[in-house]
């Protein structure tokens, strides 16, 4: 399974990476085939303000459905369209094209408190 | 028995192979001083003897065919066409289950998806779900969805003339959340919708048979950032127009009256239909179209994450086993009417219930009180009107509804119902026992 | 092979030919009124058929199912048991079909007095203290009896109590039903016996612990052992225990949840009572409780007085669940049932279930692993790990080309690749040989030829379908 160098994650899966001054947000390669062809997902409004390990929305498979967890605290100033019209995209590129919102970090130490790539690995099985 | 095939020699034969000595043995998990001896219960009967217990209770209640029958009040006497039990009936639609195995459940799969189609179009809606126990039901769980729906809003408005059995299973249904109901009287467009309100509920027509439109409040509704409800009869909406075209969110109905016999209250069908945007939110089984491996048309379940078996705790509802061959019924019962018969049964209760209305409101004493109806109208009576219901019982007319059954201080008020069933001679002779009942 | 009808049959709006109708109405005999202007609808979208094209459609469209009636359907949880022909004559009867909810106690006994012997009945093979028939299914009985619990707390001042403990084998209706009635639910993990585990109960007991909810057997078709304890314990800690009733048929005649003290329950009569399943209901969840929690029960239960029947509110009730009075035409039939068992009957099904379920499960076990070395009661749980590369789904798929029902799959969750398999007592041991044939074959088939489960079934109207096109971008309605 693909893990994202330039990101960090969250057991749940979910990953915050840089972009800018903003943080995307997504779910990880190994999340995303665990949960098969992603048939839905529902995501915040622009201008929400998300605390870290707050719910931000919900991702759907056929058979299953998982909540959305924030890695870090910060206001949501943009999602995803693409995605939410097209949900293979997370299947198909969970890292680019399948990122889910963009949010302004609110506390920037927050990241560097999350699963660094080789601790998400470990964590999934995978060295 | 005959529906336990097995001969005591094959039972011997079983146990043999399970290792067992006796069946008891199989039961040996639970604690000995909880088996019990037996049940005090009278031993089985023959399948004659059953039948005939069964008849002879039933022939001891007073039916609608017997009397000229005006009594409503939210289940209603309708005529059911041959071919609808008929083809429900079938043991290929009465005993299969929910259609978990698409492929052996095409029959029961393309028959929701057809029903909804249609109850889709009737209601105006872009979506009705594979059904809810019962009208009161599917009204109870749209008041939950909207509550949802509408994150920080904790009021719902319901009309004074709703049903009374609705509003009571509202109350139990929301009993554990903080929801505060408010009820309001007459028009809908001047209820007092606020931005506390997360939904108004709209009776259309409501218990005393008033018809308001809809349209007006679904637009306050909107404007305030609430949500539309609608309570609707479905046959009314193939006369007038449709909750959805009047901007409803939600609509629910019962669909008793489409296809499904009176049955003393059960099984009925709890209708509900919403829009593109809230079907996420919409509690219930729902069939969508899709193709099979070779791009053949197939019909699956789906959307399932918002239900119980997946979702569980946070499921939009708990419900699972639902009125699936009282949807059916009303789907055949659609088909076989369609566009023309339902016109003309919708037509024909209109313009009966209106005779009805002018005859009766001509009689000194009695005063029509809805001023828009469809086949249902209130009625001030010159006196009780539970005494001339009850008088009039003992001469083979059922005139309608008292409602102090439910209100005991509206002791003078009587809700009538007319349906194509009803002949001109039957409304003409209630008219005259109800005036003799007046003296 | 079984013979499905494997013709495409069309939409009733694929089949409409504008000016046919179905159904011939008598001519209005009274003036015509106008529909005031600003109500008239002018579009109805509703097909127009005539009535043999109504009738073969739909015929039709029967043949495209598998049911009881046609197809041995041992889908576990579910009790596909034969519904006897002569309960839908007793239900036929139009003393109940042209019976109106409203008419009146005093014009209804003969329904008030199979109601009241039906509550009566129920209330005696459950060991309880009385019944509620108002709940149209087993989800709404349980909702009812959280609702219940809920009632109980409150009226002993207990508030803050929000926690129902649910065990990791149970339906998915019981964490649902607790949410709807406002508990919040903390999951129970199954030991290594299959039964729940008793430490982790313990540690769960907690002043807040409103109570549990049980299914008995539980999914995976075991008798939980230390139901009496368990009962004990969560009454010690102050809370309330609630039964599942889904799997009585294993028990009719034989034990009774009351006894144990189960203190509220929900029976399917659609399962345990034979009343057939509808392509998906309705059902009826009768719902019973003891001494402690009867007053609570929902609302109206019949009453026998000298004078006759009556329709009354229980002193606490938490109201009404529905509309007027359950899903009464479904009462008649399980009346019907009960009346043909009786004692006698109901301890013949519980062993015969019991019988049918071990017997069935000694043929396959040795080629379908079974978690749980123990006996079962009605139903167990196998897993469909036969071959590397082929899943439960594709044993399931090819059951189908096998004239078979597939069991019910993937749960309970706690055991993956499960096969649930519910043969009841109606079937005989012929159908259940061929039956452990079928599933030995397919295990064959499944290391020799896996591309034959894979593709299956090869013999219904259609291949497997596509269910992520379905929910991606959802058709709900014909669009023409
Ligand atoms: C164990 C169990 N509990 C509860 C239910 C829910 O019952 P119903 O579908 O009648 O609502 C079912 C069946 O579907 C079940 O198998």
């Amino acid at each position: 399974m693909a893990i994202d160098k330039n990101a960090r994650y969250l057991e749940s899966h979910e990953y915050a990476k840089p972009s800018g001054e903003h943080m995307i947000f997504g779910i990880s390669d190994h999340a995303q085939a665990e949960l098969g062809d992603v048939v839905f997902v529902e995501l915040p409004a622009v201008g929400k303000t998300l605390s870290k390990g707050a719910m931000f929305g919900t991702i759907e498979s056929v058979k299953a459905a998982s909540d959305l967890y924030a890695p870090v605290s910060g206001t949501v100033v943009e999602v995803n369209e693409a995605v939410k019209n097209d949900p293979s995209l997370v299947n198909k590129d969970c890292y680019g094209a399948g990122w889910l919102i963009k949010v302004a970090p609110i506390n920037a130490s927050e990241f560097s408190g999350l699963l660094d790539p080789a601790a998400y690995g470990k964590a999934i099985g995978e060295e | 028995m005959p529906f336990v095939p097995n001969t005591d020699a094959e039972r011997a034969e079983m146990l043999r192979a399970v290792g067992a000595s006796s069946v008891e043995e199989l039961f040996s998990d639970i604690p000995e001083h909880l088996h019990i001896k037996g049940l005090d219960l009278p031993d089985g009967i023959s399948e004659i003897e059953a039948l005939n217990e069964v008849d002879s209770l039933a022939e001891r209640n007073v039916q609608t065919k017997k009397m000229d029958w005006f009594l409503g009040a939210g289940a209603y006497y309708d005529y059911i066409p041959a071919a609808v039990p008929a083809l429900a009936g079938r043991g290929e639609f009465l005993t299969a289950y929910t259609p978990y195995q698409p492929e052996v459940s095409q029959g029961t799969l393309q028959a929701i998806f057809e029903y909804q189609s249609m109850a889709a179009k009737l209601l105006g809606m872009s979506v009705v779900n594979a059904s809810h126990y019962d009208g009161a039901t599917a009204l109870a769980e749209a008041v939950l969805m909207a509550w949802k729906a509408r994150d920080g809003r904790n009021r719902i408005l319901l009309p004074r003339e709703l049903h009374p059995e609705y509003a009571q299973v509202i109350e139990t249904y929301c009993t554990s959340f903080d929801i505060e109901f408010v009820r309001y009287g007459g028009a809908p467009e001047n209820a007092p919708i606020d931005d506390k309100t997360a939904a108004i509920v709209i009776a259309y027509p409501n218990f005393s048979g008033e018809i308001y439109p809809v349209k007006k409040a679904a637009d306050r509704a909107h404007e305030a950032g609430a949500l539309c409800i609608v309570q609707a009869d479905p046959l009314m909406c193939a006369l007038m127009k449709s909750p959805g075209e009047q901007g409803a969110d939600i609509v629910t109905a019962e669909g008793q009256s489409l296809g499904n016999p009176l049955n003393f209250g059960g099984p009925y069908l709890g209708i509900m239909g919403t829009t593109d945007a809230l079907v996420r939110r919409m509690p219930g089984r729902i069939v969508g179209e899709t193709k099979d491996k070779n791009g053949k048309r197939g019909f699956v379940l789906t959307l399932s994450t918002r239900e119980q078996h997946i979702r569980r705790e946070k499921a939009v509802s708990n419900i699972c086993s639902n009125q699936g061959l009282s949807m059916l019924q009303t789907c055949i019962y659609l088909a076989t009417l369609g566009k023309q018969g339902l016109r003309e049964i919708a037509r024909q209760s209109y313009d009966k219930a209106h005779y009805a209305a002018e005859l009766i409101g001509g009689i000194p004493g009695y005063s029509v009180r809805s001023s828009q109806f469809f086949r249902e109208f209130l009625v001030e009576t010159p006196r009780a009107a539970a005494q001339i219901v009850r008088a009039l019982g003992q001469r083979g007319i059922v005139p309608g509804f008292a409602l102090s059954r439910y209100y005991p201080d509206r002791r003078n008020e009587l809700l009538i119902c007319v349906t194509e069933m009803n002949t001109r001679t039957q409304i003409e002779r209630l008219a005259a026992a109800l005036r003799e009942a007046s003296r | 092979m079984n013979t499905m009808n494997m013709r495409d049959e069309p939409l009733v709006y694929e089949l409409s030919r504008v000016g046919r109708t179905g159904c011939s109405l008598p001519k209005s005999d009274v003036p015509e009124y106008q529909v005031p202007g600003d109500l008239v609808r002018e579009e109805l979208d509703l097909p127009e058929l005539d009535e043999l094209t109504v009738v073969r459609h739909f015929t039709r469209l029967s043949q495209k199912n598998f049911s009881i009636d046609t197809e041995f359907y041992p889908l576990g949880s579910c009790t596909m048991k034969y519904n006897p022909k002569v309960n839908e004559v007793a239900a036929s009867n139009p003393g109940w079909k042209n019976l109106h909810p409203l008419v009146g106690d005093e014009y209804a006994q003969g329904a008030l007095e199979l109601i009241w012997r039906l509550q009566e009945g129920l209330r005696e093979v459950g060991g309880f203290a009385a019944a509620s028939l108002q709940p149209a299914a087993g989800a709404h009985g349980e909702f009812s009896g959280v609702l219940m619990i809920r009632a109980a707390l409150r009226e002993r001042g207990d508030r803050a109590r929000k926690k129902m403990l649910i065990p990791d084998s149970a339906h998915g209706t019981n964490p649902a039903s607790c949410t709807m009635a406002g508990f919040v639910t903390q999951t129970v993990p199954s030991g290594q016996d299959g039964n729940i585990d008793m430490a982790a109960l313990r540690a769960a007991l907690d002043e807040t612990v409103a109570g549990i909810m049980i299914t008995n057997p539980n999914t995976l078709g075991l008798f939980e052992r230390n139901i009496e304890e368990i009962c004990r314990l969560v009454h010690e800690a102050g809370g309330y225990v609630y039964g599942d009733g889904a799997n009585m048929n294993a028990l009719t005649g034989v034990f009774r949840p009351g006894s144990s003290g189960v203190d509220v329950m929900h029976f399917n009569l659609h399962k345990t009572f034979s009343t057939p399943h509808g392509g998906g209901g309705p059902g009826a969840g009768m719902v019973a409780a003891n001494e402690t929690l009867a007053s609570y029960l929902p609302g109206p239960i019949a009453v026998r007085h000298k004078s006759g029947y009556t329709l009354e509110m229980p002193p606490k009730s938490i109201g009404r669940m529905k509309a007027f009075y359950g899903n009464f035409g479904v009462l008649v039939r399980a009346y019907s049932y009960l009346l043909m068992t009786g004692a006698n009957g109901l301890r013949r099904v519980a062993e015969n279930a019991v019988l049918n379920a071990n017997y069935l499960k000694s043929l396959v076990e040795g080629v379908y692993p079974v978690p749980y070395k123990r006996n079962c009661m009605h139903e167990f749980v196998a897993k469909g790990t036969v071959a590397a590369g082929v899943h439960t789904l594709d044993i399931a798929k090819r059951l189908i080309d096998y004239g078979f029902h597939p069991p019910t799959i993937y749960f309970p969750l706690i055991v993956q690749e499960a096969l649930m398999i519910e043969p009841t007592e109606t079937e005989s041991k012929d159908t259940l040989d061929l039956y452990a044939d079928a599933l030995k074959r397919i295990a064959g088939e499944a290391a020799s030829q896996p591309e034959l489960l894979h593709d299956a079934p090869h013999g219904a109207p259609v291949g497997r379908l596509d269910e992520v096109m379905a929910a991606r971008c959802p058709i709900l309605c014909y669009r023409g």
